[in-house]
Protein backbone atom coordinates (compact mmCIF):
# COMPACT_ATOMS: atom_id res chain seq x y z
CA UNK A 1 0.00 0.00 0.00
CA UNK A 2 0.96 3.47 -1.00
CA UNK A 3 3.03 5.10 1.78
CA UNK A 4 0.36 8.63 3.55
CA UNK A 5 3.24 10.68 3.87
CA UNK A 6 6.83 10.20 2.48
CA UNK A 7 9.38 13.03 2.92
CA UNK A 8 12.75 12.87 1.71
CA UNK A 9 15.21 15.21 2.88
CA UNK A 10 12.87 18.36 3.20
CA UNK A 11 15.30 21.09 4.20
CA UNK A 12 13.80 25.03 5.06
CA UNK A 13 15.58 27.85 5.45
CA UNK A 14 13.51 31.08 6.44
CA UNK A 15 16.32 33.77 6.32
CA UNK A 16 18.93 32.78 8.53
CA UNK A 17 17.00 30.31 10.56
CA UNK A 18 17.84 26.89 9.25
CA UNK A 19 14.08 25.21 10.44
CA UNK A 20 14.87 21.82 8.71
CA UNK A 21 17.93 20.42 8.14
CA UNK A 22 17.64 17.72 5.80
CA UNK A 23 14.55 15.53 7.43
CA UNK A 24 13.14 11.99 6.38
CA UNK A 25 10.15 10.35 7.54
CA UNK A 26 7.40 8.48 6.51
CA UNK A 27 3.56 8.05 7.94
CA UNK A 28 2.40 4.23 6.19
CA UNK A 29 -1.64 3.92 6.04
CA UNK A 30 -3.14 3.37 8.87
CA UNK A 31 0.03 4.41 11.01
CA UNK A 32 -0.12 6.86 13.70
CA UNK A 33 3.18 8.56 13.81
CA UNK A 34 4.19 11.07 16.77
CA UNK A 35 6.34 13.88 16.20
CA UNK A 36 7.74 15.18 18.62
CA UNK A 37 10.25 17.71 19.48
CA UNK A 38 11.38 21.02 21.22
CA UNK A 39 9.90 24.33 20.95
CA UNK A 40 11.34 25.37 17.67
CA UNK A 41 12.50 22.38 16.06
CA UNK A 42 10.92 22.68 13.12
CA UNK A 43 7.84 20.19 13.49
CA UNK A 44 5.02 22.43 12.47
CA UNK A 45 7.53 23.94 9.14
CA UNK A 46 7.38 19.55 8.67
CA UNK A 47 3.45 19.72 8.49
CA UNK A 48 2.74 22.78 6.91
CA UNK A 49 5.36 21.68 3.96
CA UNK A 50 3.55 18.28 3.70
CA UNK A 51 -0.25 20.48 3.27
CA UNK A 52 1.46 22.86 1.11
CA UNK A 53 1.50 26.20 3.32
CA UNK A 54 5.37 26.42 3.32
CA UNK A 55 7.41 25.75 0.09
CA UNK A 56 10.83 23.32 0.84
CA UNK A 57 14.01 24.85 0.59
CA UNK A 58 14.83 21.38 -1.01
CA UNK A 59 13.86 17.68 -0.86
CA UNK A 60 10.90 15.96 -1.94
CA UNK A 61 7.62 15.62 0.13
CA UNK A 62 4.87 12.87 -1.43
CA UNK A 63 0.92 12.65 0.25
CA UNK A 64 -0.30 9.44 -1.10
CA UNK A 65 2.29 9.73 -3.74
CA UNK A 66 1.29 13.09 -5.01
CA UNK A 67 3.81 15.76 -4.25
CA UNK A 68 3.23 17.69 -1.35
CA UNK A 69 0.57 21.08 -2.30
CA UNK A 70 -0.56 19.55 -5.80
CA UNK A 71 -4.64 19.62 -5.60
CA UNK A 72 -4.54 15.59 -5.44
CA UNK A 73 -2.19 15.87 -2.28
CA UNK A 74 -4.44 18.06 -1.08
CA UNK A 75 -7.54 16.41 -1.55
CA UNK A 76 -6.16 13.45 0.41
CA UNK A 77 -5.51 15.24 3.74
CA UNK A 78 -6.83 17.03 6.67
CA UNK A 79 -4.98 19.66 8.34
CA UNK A 80 -5.34 21.04 11.94
CA UNK A 81 -3.07 23.76 12.36
CA UNK A 82 -1.79 24.34 15.90
CA UNK A 83 -2.35 28.13 15.40
CA UNK A 84 -6.18 28.42 13.82
CA UNK A 85 -9.14 30.36 14.17
CA UNK A 86 -12.51 29.77 12.70
CA UNK A 87 -14.65 33.21 11.87
CA UNK A 88 -16.12 34.10 14.89
CA UNK A 89 -19.55 34.90 13.17
CA UNK A 90 -19.67 31.41 11.52
CA UNK A 91 -21.71 28.43 13.36
CA UNK A 92 -19.82 25.28 13.73
CA UNK A 93 -22.39 23.88 11.44
CA UNK A 94 -21.34 26.16 8.82
CA UNK A 95 -18.17 25.95 9.40
CA UNK A 96 -18.46 22.40 8.09
CA UNK A 97 -20.55 23.21 5.65
CA UNK A 98 -18.21 25.73 4.26
CA UNK A 99 -15.00 22.91 4.05
CA UNK A 100 -17.43 20.25 2.72
CA UNK A 101 -17.77 22.86 -0.07
CA UNK A 102 -13.99 23.16 -0.68
CA UNK A 103 -13.19 19.72 -0.20
CA UNK A 104 -15.94 19.08 -2.94
CA UNK A 105 -17.54 16.18 -1.26
CA UNK A 106 -20.88 18.18 -1.21
CA UNK A 107 -22.49 19.50 1.59
CA UNK A 108 -24.08 16.24 3.46
CA UNK A 109 -26.02 17.20 6.86
CA UNK A 110 -25.76 13.78 8.17
CA UNK A 111 -22.02 13.65 7.94
CA UNK A 112 -21.76 16.98 9.60
CA UNK A 113 -24.08 15.50 12.37
CA UNK A 114 -21.73 12.50 12.69
CA UNK A 115 -18.38 14.44 12.66
CA UNK A 116 -19.91 16.95 15.61
CA UNK A 117 -20.94 14.23 17.48
CA UNK A 118 -17.33 12.28 17.23
CA UNK A 119 -15.88 15.48 18.63
CA UNK A 120 -18.34 15.92 21.38
CA UNK A 121 -19.79 19.12 19.88
CA UNK A 122 -23.46 17.78 18.88
CA UNK A 123 -24.85 20.38 21.40
CA UNK A 124 -23.03 23.37 20.29
CA UNK A 125 -24.05 22.18 16.52
CA UNK A 126 -25.46 25.93 15.83
CA UNK A 127 -23.48 27.94 18.60
CA UNK A 128 -21.62 30.90 17.02
CA UNK A 129 -17.21 29.94 17.12
CA UNK A 130 -17.25 33.50 19.16
CA UNK A 131 -19.07 31.94 21.75
CA UNK A 132 -17.34 28.83 22.34
CA UNK A 133 -14.69 27.68 24.60
CA UNK A 134 -10.75 27.39 23.22
CA UNK A 135 -11.30 23.47 23.77
CA UNK A 136 -14.36 23.60 21.68
CA UNK A 137 -12.74 25.55 18.59
CA UNK A 138 -10.43 22.74 18.90
CA UNK A 139 -12.66 20.16 18.93
CA UNK A 140 -14.69 21.70 15.78
CA UNK A 141 -10.96 21.96 14.59
CA UNK A 142 -10.25 18.15 14.61
CA UNK A 143 -14.05 17.96 13.36
CA UNK A 144 -13.11 20.07 10.43
CA UNK A 145 -9.65 17.82 9.31
CA UNK A 146 -11.78 15.12 8.91
CA UNK A 147 -14.17 16.37 6.47
CA UNK A 148 -13.81 15.06 3.47
CA UNK A 149 -12.78 11.74 4.67
CA UNK A 150 -8.94 12.13 4.14
CA UNK A 151 -6.28 9.79 4.12
CA UNK A 152 -3.55 11.61 5.88
CA UNK A 153 -4.27 13.52 8.94
CA UNK A 154 -1.80 16.01 9.87
CA UNK A 155 -2.19 17.25 13.67
CA UNK A 156 -0.45 20.12 14.99
CA UNK A 157 -1.09 19.74 18.57
CA UNK A 158 -4.52 19.09 18.45
CA UNK A 159 -5.34 18.55 22.22
CA UNK A 160 -3.11 21.28 23.58
CA UNK A 161 -6.76 22.82 24.92
CA UNK A 162 -8.59 19.88 25.53
CA UNK A 163 -10.30 18.56 28.96
CA UNK A 164 -9.10 14.79 30.10
CA UNK A 165 -12.24 13.57 29.09
CA UNK A 166 -11.28 15.11 25.38
CA UNK A 167 -8.22 14.14 25.42
CA UNK A 168 -9.06 10.36 26.04
CA UNK A 169 -12.13 11.01 23.14
CA UNK A 170 -9.28 12.45 20.75
CA UNK A 171 -7.81 8.94 21.42
CA UNK A 172 -10.54 6.75 20.92
CA UNK A 173 -10.82 8.94 17.79
CA UNK A 174 -7.57 8.65 16.57
CA UNK A 175 -7.77 4.38 17.52
CA UNK A 176 -10.79 4.71 14.90
CA UNK A 177 -8.65 5.85 12.23
CA UNK A 178 -5.63 3.62 12.35
CA UNK A 179 -8.26 0.94 11.78
CA UNK A 180 -9.81 2.67 8.97
CA UNK A 181 -6.37 2.87 6.82
CA UNK A 182 -5.35 6.54 7.54
CA UNK A 183 -2.37 7.36 8.45
CA UNK A 184 -1.65 10.09 11.37
CA UNK A 185 0.92 12.51 11.73
CA UNK A 186 0.59 13.53 15.31
CA UNK A 187 2.91 17.27 16.80
CA UNK A 188 1.97 17.41 20.48
CA UNK A 189 4.54 18.32 23.58
CA UNK A 190 2.20 15.89 25.49
CA UNK A 191 4.64 12.60 25.65
CA UNK A 192 2.19 10.12 27.92
CA UNK A 193 -0.22 10.61 25.22
CA UNK A 194 2.28 10.06 22.29
CA UNK A 195 3.07 7.24 24.18
CA UNK A 196 -0.16 5.91 24.60
CA UNK A 197 -1.40 6.34 20.73
CA UNK A 198 1.32 6.19 18.62
CA UNK A 199 3.01 3.38 16.65
CA UNK A 200 6.04 4.98 16.27
CA UNK A 201 7.73 8.11 17.36
CA UNK A 202 9.98 10.91 15.51
CA UNK A 203 11.88 13.27 17.02
CA UNK A 204 13.21 16.14 16.09
CA UNK A 205 15.75 18.88 17.81
CA UNK A 206 16.97 21.53 15.89
CA UNK A 207 15.87 21.05 12.27
CA UNK A 208 17.31 17.24 12.57
CA UNK A 209 15.81 14.08 13.39
CA UNK A 210 17.46 13.03 16.35
CA UNK A 211 15.49 9.55 16.87
CA UNK A 212 12.83 7.41 15.60
CA UNK A 213 11.28 4.10 16.04
CA UNK A 214 8.52 2.03 18.24
CA UNK A 215 8.30 3.42 21.87
CA UNK A 216 9.74 -0.05 23.08
CA UNK A 217 12.04 -0.05 20.75
CA UNK A 218 13.41 3.97 21.77
CA UNK A 219 13.07 2.85 25.70
CA UNK A 220 16.38 1.51 26.98
CA UNK A 221 16.64 -1.44 29.97
CA UNK A 222 17.42 0.89 33.21
CA UNK A 223 17.77 -2.25 35.71
CA UNK A 224 16.05 -3.70 38.11
CA UNK A 225 15.09 -2.82 41.88
CA UNK A 226 13.78 -5.21 44.23
CA UNK A 227 11.93 -4.48 47.53
CA UNK A 228 13.30 -6.41 51.04
CA UNK A 229 13.57 -5.86 54.09
CA UNK A 230 15.74 -3.35 54.53
CA UNK A 231 14.59 -0.95 51.73
CA UNK A 232 15.22 -1.25 47.83
CA UNK A 233 17.99 -2.92 46.31
CA UNK A 234 19.33 -1.57 43.07
CA UNK A 235 20.57 -3.85 40.49
CA UNK A 236 21.66 -0.75 37.56
CA UNK A 237 22.99 -3.51 34.62
CA UNK A 238 20.57 -6.19 35.06
CA UNK A 239 17.86 -7.10 32.58
CA UNK A 240 14.19 -8.69 32.56
CA UNK A 241 15.74 -12.31 32.40
CA UNK A 242 17.92 -12.31 35.15
CA UNK A 243 14.97 -11.41 37.42
CA UNK A 244 14.62 -14.86 38.54
CA UNK A 245 18.14 -15.53 39.62
CA UNK A 246 18.31 -12.51 41.44
CA UNK A 247 14.79 -13.20 43.32
CA UNK A 248 16.28 -16.42 44.09
CA UNK A 249 19.77 -15.33 45.17
CA UNK A 250 17.64 -12.85 48.22
CA UNK A 251 15.54 -15.54 48.86
CA UNK A 252 18.43 -17.98 49.17
CA UNK A 253 20.47 -15.62 51.63
CA UNK A 254 17.43 -15.24 53.66
CA UNK A 255 15.85 -11.82 52.22
CA UNK A 256 11.77 -11.58 52.02
CA UNK A 257 11.57 -10.40 48.63
CA UNK A 258 7.99 -8.01 48.67
CA UNK A 259 8.05 -6.30 44.89
CA UNK A 260 10.04 -6.77 41.65
CA UNK A 261 9.96 -3.09 39.03
CA UNK A 262 12.12 -4.40 35.75
CA UNK A 263 12.73 -0.28 34.91
CA UNK A 264 13.07 1.08 31.52
CA UNK A 265 13.66 4.85 30.50
CA UNK A 266 10.04 6.38 29.57
CA UNK A 267 9.41 8.28 26.50
CA UNK A 268 9.87 11.76 28.48
CA UNK A 269 13.78 10.28 29.56
CA UNK A 270 13.91 9.18 25.73
CA UNK A 271 13.25 12.70 24.32
CA UNK A 272 14.85 14.75 26.87
CA UNK A 273 17.96 12.94 26.17
CA UNK A 274 18.00 12.93 22.23
CA UNK A 275 16.71 16.77 22.51
CA UNK A 276 19.72 17.37 24.70
CA UNK A 277 17.83 18.16 27.59
CA UNK A 278 17.24 21.77 25.80
CA UNK A 279 13.52 21.43 26.47
CA UNK A 280 13.50 22.00 30.03
CA UNK B 1 -21.97 23.97 -5.38
CA UNK B 2 -18.34 24.62 -6.32
CA UNK B 3 -15.50 25.99 -4.28
CA UNK B 4 -15.21 28.65 -5.91
CA UNK B 5 -19.17 29.73 -5.83
CA UNK B 6 -18.38 28.98 -1.85
CA UNK B 7 -15.60 31.10 -1.00
CA UNK B 8 -17.33 34.04 -3.17
CA UNK B 9 -20.46 33.37 -0.53
CA UNK B 10 -18.25 32.99 2.06
CA UNK B 11 -17.20 37.00 1.51
CA UNK B 12 -20.71 37.75 0.84
CA UNK B 13 -22.11 35.87 3.92
CA UNK B 14 -19.04 37.70 6.36
CA UNK B 15 -20.36 41.18 5.00
CA UNK B 16 -23.43 41.25 5.79
CA UNK B 17 -23.06 39.13 9.52
CA UNK B 18 -20.19 41.00 10.31
CA UNK B 19 -21.54 44.05 12.60
CA UNK B 20 -19.20 46.30 10.60
CA UNK B 21 -21.47 46.08 7.58
CA UNK B 22 -24.17 47.48 9.52
CA UNK B 23 -22.31 50.53 10.10
CA UNK B 24 -21.73 51.30 6.52
CA UNK B 25 -25.30 50.75 6.39
CA UNK B 26 -26.55 53.38 8.81
CA UNK B 27 -24.03 55.77 7.28
CA UNK B 28 -25.40 54.93 4.01
CA UNK B 29 -28.45 55.76 5.00
CA UNK B 30 -27.54 58.58 6.60
CA UNK B 31 -25.43 60.06 3.73
CA UNK B 32 -28.53 59.85 1.53
CA UNK B 33 -30.77 61.71 4.15
CA UNK B 34 -28.51 63.96 4.08
CA UNK B 35 -28.17 64.20 0.31
CA UNK B 36 -32.17 63.96 0.11
CA UNK B 37 -32.21 67.23 2.29
CA UNK B 38 -29.43 69.36 0.44
CA UNK B 39 -30.95 68.33 -2.47
CA UNK B 40 -34.47 69.19 -1.76
CA UNK B 41 -32.87 73.29 -0.64
CA UNK B 42 -30.65 73.78 -3.25
CA UNK B 43 -33.18 72.95 -5.97
CA UNK B 44 -35.54 74.99 -3.63
CA UNK B 45 -33.34 78.03 -3.72
CA UNK B 46 -31.30 78.09 -7.08
CA UNK B 47 -35.30 78.18 -8.56
CA UNK B 48 -36.03 81.13 -6.33
CA UNK B 49 -33.63 83.60 -7.61
CA UNK B 50 -34.46 82.36 -11.51
CA UNK B 51 -36.60 83.72 -14.17
CA UNK B 52 -38.36 81.28 -16.87
CA UNK B 53 -35.90 81.85 -19.50
CA UNK B 54 -33.12 80.28 -16.92
CA UNK B 55 -34.82 77.82 -15.14
CA UNK B 56 -33.65 74.74 -17.03
CA UNK B 57 -30.34 75.81 -17.21
CA UNK B 58 -30.40 76.04 -13.55
CA UNK B 59 -32.23 72.91 -13.12
CA UNK B 60 -29.66 71.18 -14.83
CA UNK B 61 -26.36 72.86 -13.23
CA UNK B 62 -27.73 72.60 -10.02
CA UNK B 63 -28.57 68.72 -11.05
CA UNK B 64 -25.40 67.65 -12.51
CA UNK B 65 -23.52 69.24 -9.44
CA UNK B 66 -25.22 67.25 -6.82
CA UNK B 67 -25.35 63.83 -8.80
CA UNK B 68 -21.68 64.37 -9.47
CA UNK B 69 -21.06 64.96 -6.17
CA UNK B 70 -23.17 62.03 -4.75
CA UNK B 71 -21.23 60.37 -7.81
CA UNK B 72 -17.78 61.39 -5.71
CA UNK B 73 -19.76 60.10 -2.36
CA UNK B 74 -20.38 56.96 -3.60
CA UNK B 75 -16.91 56.44 -5.00
CA UNK B 76 -15.75 56.99 -1.77
CA UNK B 77 -18.50 54.87 0.47
CA UNK B 78 -17.92 51.78 -2.21
CA UNK B 79 -14.04 52.26 -1.58
CA UNK B 80 -14.32 52.31 2.33
CA UNK B 81 -16.40 49.16 1.20
CA UNK B 82 -14.03 47.20 -0.86
CA UNK B 83 -10.98 47.81 1.37
CA UNK B 84 -12.75 46.68 4.50
CA UNK B 85 -13.87 43.44 2.37
CA UNK B 86 -10.45 43.02 0.80
CA UNK B 87 -7.70 44.40 3.19
CA UNK B 88 -7.06 41.63 4.63
CA UNK B 89 -7.87 38.41 2.64
CA UNK B 90 -4.30 37.13 2.95
CA UNK B 91 -1.69 38.26 5.07
CA UNK B 92 -3.91 40.14 8.06
CA UNK B 93 -6.67 36.53 7.49
CA UNK B 94 -2.95 33.92 7.61
CA UNK B 95 -1.98 35.84 10.47
CA UNK B 96 -5.55 35.90 11.98
CA UNK B 97 -5.16 31.53 11.11
CA UNK B 98 -8.10 31.78 9.34
CA UNK B 99 -6.47 31.78 5.96
CA UNK B 100 -4.80 28.50 6.37
CA UNK B 101 -7.94 25.95 6.34
CA UNK B 102 -8.98 26.96 3.47
CA UNK B 103 -6.38 27.42 1.21
CA UNK B 104 -5.14 23.51 1.90
CA UNK B 105 -8.21 22.24 0.76
CA UNK B 106 -8.00 21.41 -2.97
CA UNK B 107 -9.18 24.68 -4.15
CA UNK B 108 -6.12 26.16 -4.93
CA UNK B 109 -4.53 29.69 -3.76
CA UNK B 110 -4.96 31.29 -7.27
CA UNK B 111 -9.08 30.22 -7.58
CA UNK B 112 -9.17 31.37 -4.46
CA UNK B 113 -7.89 34.25 -4.80
CA UNK B 114 -10.16 35.03 -7.65
CA UNK B 115 -13.02 34.02 -5.62
CA UNK B 116 -12.23 35.95 -2.70
CA UNK B 117 -12.66 38.86 -5.41
CA UNK B 118 -15.39 37.80 -7.30
CA UNK B 119 -17.41 37.67 -3.88
CA UNK B 120 -16.07 41.32 -2.56
CA UNK B 121 -16.82 42.73 -6.41
CA UNK B 122 -20.34 41.16 -6.53
CA UNK B 123 -21.10 43.05 -2.75
CA UNK B 124 -19.26 46.22 -3.92
CA UNK B 125 -21.09 46.53 -7.41
CA UNK B 126 -24.80 45.82 -5.71
CA UNK B 127 -23.96 48.30 -3.29
CA UNK B 128 -22.30 51.29 -5.96
CA UNK B 129 -25.13 50.90 -7.76
CA UNK B 130 -27.60 50.88 -5.22
CA UNK B 131 -26.79 54.33 -3.82
CA UNK B 132 -25.98 55.88 -6.97
CA UNK B 133 -29.31 55.00 -8.67
CA UNK B 134 -31.01 55.80 -4.78
CA UNK B 135 -29.22 59.30 -5.38
CA UNK B 136 -30.25 59.67 -8.78
CA UNK B 137 -33.82 58.71 -7.77
CA UNK B 138 -33.20 61.86 -5.12
CA UNK B 139 -32.10 64.28 -7.53
CA UNK B 140 -35.17 63.55 -9.97
CA UNK B 141 -37.63 63.78 -7.31
CA UNK B 142 -36.43 66.55 -5.48
CA UNK B 143 -35.08 68.91 -9.03
CA UNK B 144 -36.66 67.03 -12.10
CA UNK B 145 -32.98 66.49 -13.66
CA UNK B 146 -32.17 63.60 -15.05
CA UNK B 147 -28.49 62.91 -16.37
CA UNK B 148 -27.97 62.80 -20.20
CA UNK B 149 -26.57 59.05 -19.50
CA UNK B 150 -27.25 57.01 -16.04
CA UNK B 151 -26.31 53.46 -17.45
CA UNK B 152 -22.52 53.85 -18.01
CA UNK B 153 -21.63 55.96 -15.67
CA UNK B 154 -23.13 53.54 -12.49
CA UNK B 155 -21.07 50.99 -14.49
CA UNK B 156 -17.92 53.03 -14.47
CA UNK B 157 -18.72 53.93 -10.84
CA UNK B 158 -19.09 50.26 -9.77
CA UNK B 159 -15.66 49.23 -11.94
CA UNK B 160 -13.62 51.87 -10.09
CA UNK B 161 -14.46 50.23 -7.22
CA UNK B 162 -14.19 46.94 -8.47
CA UNK B 163 -10.65 48.17 -9.23
CA UNK B 164 -10.41 48.73 -5.97
CA UNK B 165 -10.73 45.57 -4.46
CA UNK B 166 -8.73 44.19 -6.80
CA UNK B 167 -5.71 46.44 -5.94
CA UNK B 168 -6.55 45.87 -2.08
CA UNK B 169 -6.25 42.19 -2.70
CA UNK B 170 -3.26 42.88 -4.05
CA UNK B 171 -1.46 44.71 -1.65
CA UNK B 172 -3.42 42.03 1.01
CA UNK B 173 -0.67 39.63 -0.13
CA UNK B 174 2.57 41.83 0.64
CA UNK B 175 0.79 43.59 3.65
CA UNK B 176 -0.86 42.91 7.36
CA UNK B 177 -4.17 44.25 7.35
CA UNK B 178 -3.77 48.11 8.96
CA UNK B 179 -0.46 48.76 6.28
CA UNK B 180 -2.78 47.77 3.65
CA UNK B 181 -5.93 49.58 4.68
CA UNK B 182 -3.57 53.06 4.76
CA UNK B 183 -1.60 51.81 1.62
CA UNK B 184 -4.78 51.30 -0.73
CA UNK B 185 -6.35 54.48 1.30
CA UNK B 186 -3.15 56.71 0.27
CA UNK B 187 -3.49 54.67 -3.66
CA UNK B 188 -7.33 56.25 -3.64
CA UNK B 189 -6.08 59.40 -2.75
CA UNK B 190 -3.20 59.59 -4.44
CA UNK B 191 -5.68 58.85 -7.87
CA UNK B 192 -7.74 61.35 -7.03
CA UNK B 193 -4.94 64.09 -6.49
CA UNK B 194 -3.39 62.73 -10.28
CA UNK B 195 -6.94 63.31 -11.81
CA UNK B 196 -7.68 66.98 -9.92
CA UNK B 197 -3.66 67.37 -11.06
CA UNK B 198 -4.91 67.07 -14.90
CA UNK B 199 -7.98 68.97 -14.91
CA UNK B 200 -6.16 72.03 -13.14
CA UNK B 201 -3.68 71.06 -16.34
CA UNK B 202 -6.61 71.43 -18.55
CA UNK B 203 -7.65 75.07 -16.88
CA UNK B 204 -4.24 76.63 -17.16
CA UNK B 205 -2.93 74.84 -20.19
CA UNK B 206 -0.02 73.08 -18.54
CA UNK B 207 1.24 70.40 -20.20
CA UNK B 208 3.28 68.77 -17.13
CA UNK B 209 0.45 68.99 -15.00
CA UNK B 210 -1.60 67.06 -17.87
CA UNK B 211 0.82 64.95 -18.29
CA UNK B 212 0.76 63.92 -14.37
CA UNK B 213 -2.95 63.59 -14.73
CA UNK B 214 -2.16 61.04 -17.46
CA UNK B 215 0.08 59.08 -15.86
CA UNK B 216 -2.04 58.85 -12.69
CA UNK B 217 -4.68 57.57 -15.05
CA UNK B 218 -2.76 54.95 -16.59
CA UNK B 219 -1.47 53.80 -12.64
CA UNK B 220 -4.49 54.35 -11.21
CA UNK B 221 -7.15 53.80 -13.73
CA UNK B 222 -10.08 53.78 -11.69
CA UNK B 223 -9.79 57.87 -11.37
CA UNK B 224 -10.29 57.51 -15.22
CA UNK B 225 -13.43 55.87 -15.00
CA UNK B 226 -14.67 57.88 -12.41
CA UNK B 227 -13.71 61.31 -14.37
CA UNK B 228 -15.10 59.20 -17.56
CA UNK B 229 -18.54 58.65 -15.40
CA UNK B 230 -18.92 62.17 -14.57
CA UNK B 231 -18.38 63.75 -17.58
CA UNK B 232 -21.31 61.61 -19.23
CA UNK B 233 -23.74 62.88 -16.97
CA UNK B 234 -24.14 65.73 -18.88
CA UNK B 235 -22.66 64.33 -21.78
CA UNK B 236 -25.30 65.55 -23.62
CA UNK B 237 -25.70 68.95 -22.40
CA UNK B 238 -24.37 72.39 -24.29
CA UNK B 239 -24.43 75.92 -23.98
CA UNK B 240 -24.46 77.80 -20.22
CA UNK B 241 -25.51 74.88 -18.08
CA UNK B 242 -22.65 72.43 -19.53
CA UNK B 243 -20.64 75.93 -19.04
CA UNK B 244 -21.15 76.28 -15.08
CA UNK B 245 -21.49 72.48 -14.57
CA UNK B 246 -17.57 72.45 -15.79
CA UNK B 247 -16.29 74.99 -13.57
CA UNK B 248 -17.62 72.89 -10.36
CA UNK B 249 -15.59 70.44 -8.86
CA UNK B 250 -17.66 67.76 -9.61
CA UNK B 251 -17.75 69.17 -13.11
CA UNK B 252 -15.16 69.94 -16.06
CA UNK B 253 -14.62 66.15 -16.02
CA UNK B 254 -12.96 64.69 -19.09
CA UNK B 255 -13.94 61.85 -21.44
CA UNK B 256 -11.57 58.97 -21.73
CA UNK B 257 -10.59 57.56 -25.26
CA UNK B 258 -11.35 54.00 -26.46
CA UNK B 259 -8.44 53.52 -24.87
CA UNK B 260 -9.13 53.42 -21.78
CA UNK B 261 -11.27 50.36 -21.43
CA UNK B 262 -8.97 48.24 -23.35
CA UNK B 263 -6.23 49.30 -20.21
CA UNK B 264 -8.51 48.16 -17.49
CA UNK B 265 -8.77 44.85 -18.89
CA UNK B 266 -5.03 44.63 -19.26
CA UNK B 267 -4.08 46.21 -16.02
CA UNK B 268 -6.51 44.21 -14.23
CA UNK B 269 -5.05 41.02 -15.88
CA UNK B 270 -1.51 42.00 -14.54
CA UNK B 271 -3.03 42.86 -11.02
CA UNK B 272 -4.29 39.21 -11.28
CA UNK B 273 -0.95 38.11 -12.62
CA UNK B 274 0.76 39.90 -9.98
CA UNK B 275 -1.69 38.60 -7.07
CA UNK B 276 -1.37 35.15 -7.99
CA UNK B 277 2.04 35.11 -8.70
CA UNK B 278 3.41 36.56 -5.20
CA UNK B 279 0.60 34.23 -3.23
CA UNK B 280 1.64 30.96 -4.77
CA UNK B 281 5.24 32.35 -3.75
CA UNK B 282 4.38 33.01 -0.32
CA UNK B 283 5.05 30.57 3.27
CA UNK B 284 1.68 31.07 4.76
N1 LIG C 1 7.47 32.32 9.12
C1 LIG C 1 8.65 32.17 9.70
N2 LIG C 1 9.63 33.03 9.48
C2 LIG C 1 10.84 32.89 10.03
N3 LIG C 1 11.18 31.88 10.83
C3 LIG C 1 10.25 30.97 11.11
C4 LIG C 1 8.94 31.05 10.56
N4 LIG C 1 8.23 30.00 11.00
C5 LIG C 1 9.05 29.29 11.78
N5 LIG C 1 10.28 29.86 11.86
C6 LIG C 1 11.44 29.34 12.59
O1 LIG C 1 11.60 28.00 12.22
C7 LIG C 1 11.97 27.21 13.35
C8 LIG C 1 11.01 26.06 13.48
O2 LIG C 1 9.73 26.54 13.82
P1 LIG C 1 8.47 25.58 14.02
O3 LIG C 1 7.28 26.43 14.16
O4 LIG C 1 8.47 24.59 12.93
O5 LIG C 1 8.80 24.87 15.39
P2 LIG C 1 7.98 23.81 16.21
O6 LIG C 1 8.81 22.60 16.32
O7 LIG C 1 6.63 23.63 15.65
O8 LIG C 1 7.89 24.51 17.63
P3 LIG C 1 6.71 24.53 18.72
O9 LIG C 1 6.87 23.33 19.55
O10 LIG C 1 7.00 25.75 19.51
O11 LIG C 1 5.42 24.60 18.01
C9 LIG C 1 11.99 28.16 14.53
O12 LIG C 1 13.32 28.54 14.74
C10 LIG C 1 11.20 29.35 14.08
O13 LIG C 1 11.69 30.51 14.67
MG1 LIG D 1 4.76 24.00 16.28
Amino acid sequence: MALALAAHGVEKRYGAVEALRGVSLEVAAGELVGLLGPNGAGKSTLVKIACGLVHPSAGRVEVCGAPAGSPRARRALGYLAELFRFPGWMTADEVLTLHQRLAGKGADAGTRKELLERVGLAEARTRPVEEMSKGMQQRLGIAQALVGSPRLLLLDEPTSALDPAGRRDVRGLLDDLRRAGIGVLLNSHLLTEVELVCDRVVILSRGDVVAAGRPDELSRPRGVEVDVDGGTRAYPAATRDEVPAIVRDLVAAGEDVYGVRVLATSLEEVYLEAAGGEDA
Amino acid sequence: MTAVTAVALHTLQEALRRRVFLVVLVLTVAFLGLFWLGVDRAFDEALRFADGSELLEIEVAVGATLLGLAMFATLFLGTVLAIFLTLGAVRGDAERGTLQPLVVRPIGRSTFLLARFLGAAAVCTLYVVGVFTAAAGIVRTAGGWWPDEFFAPTLELAAAVVLLCALSLLGSVFLSTTANGIAVFMLFGAGLTGGLLGQIGEAMNSETLIDVGRRTAYALPFEALYQDGLHRLTSETFGAAAFVVRLGPFGGAEAAGGGLFAWIVVYVGLVALAAGTAFARRDL
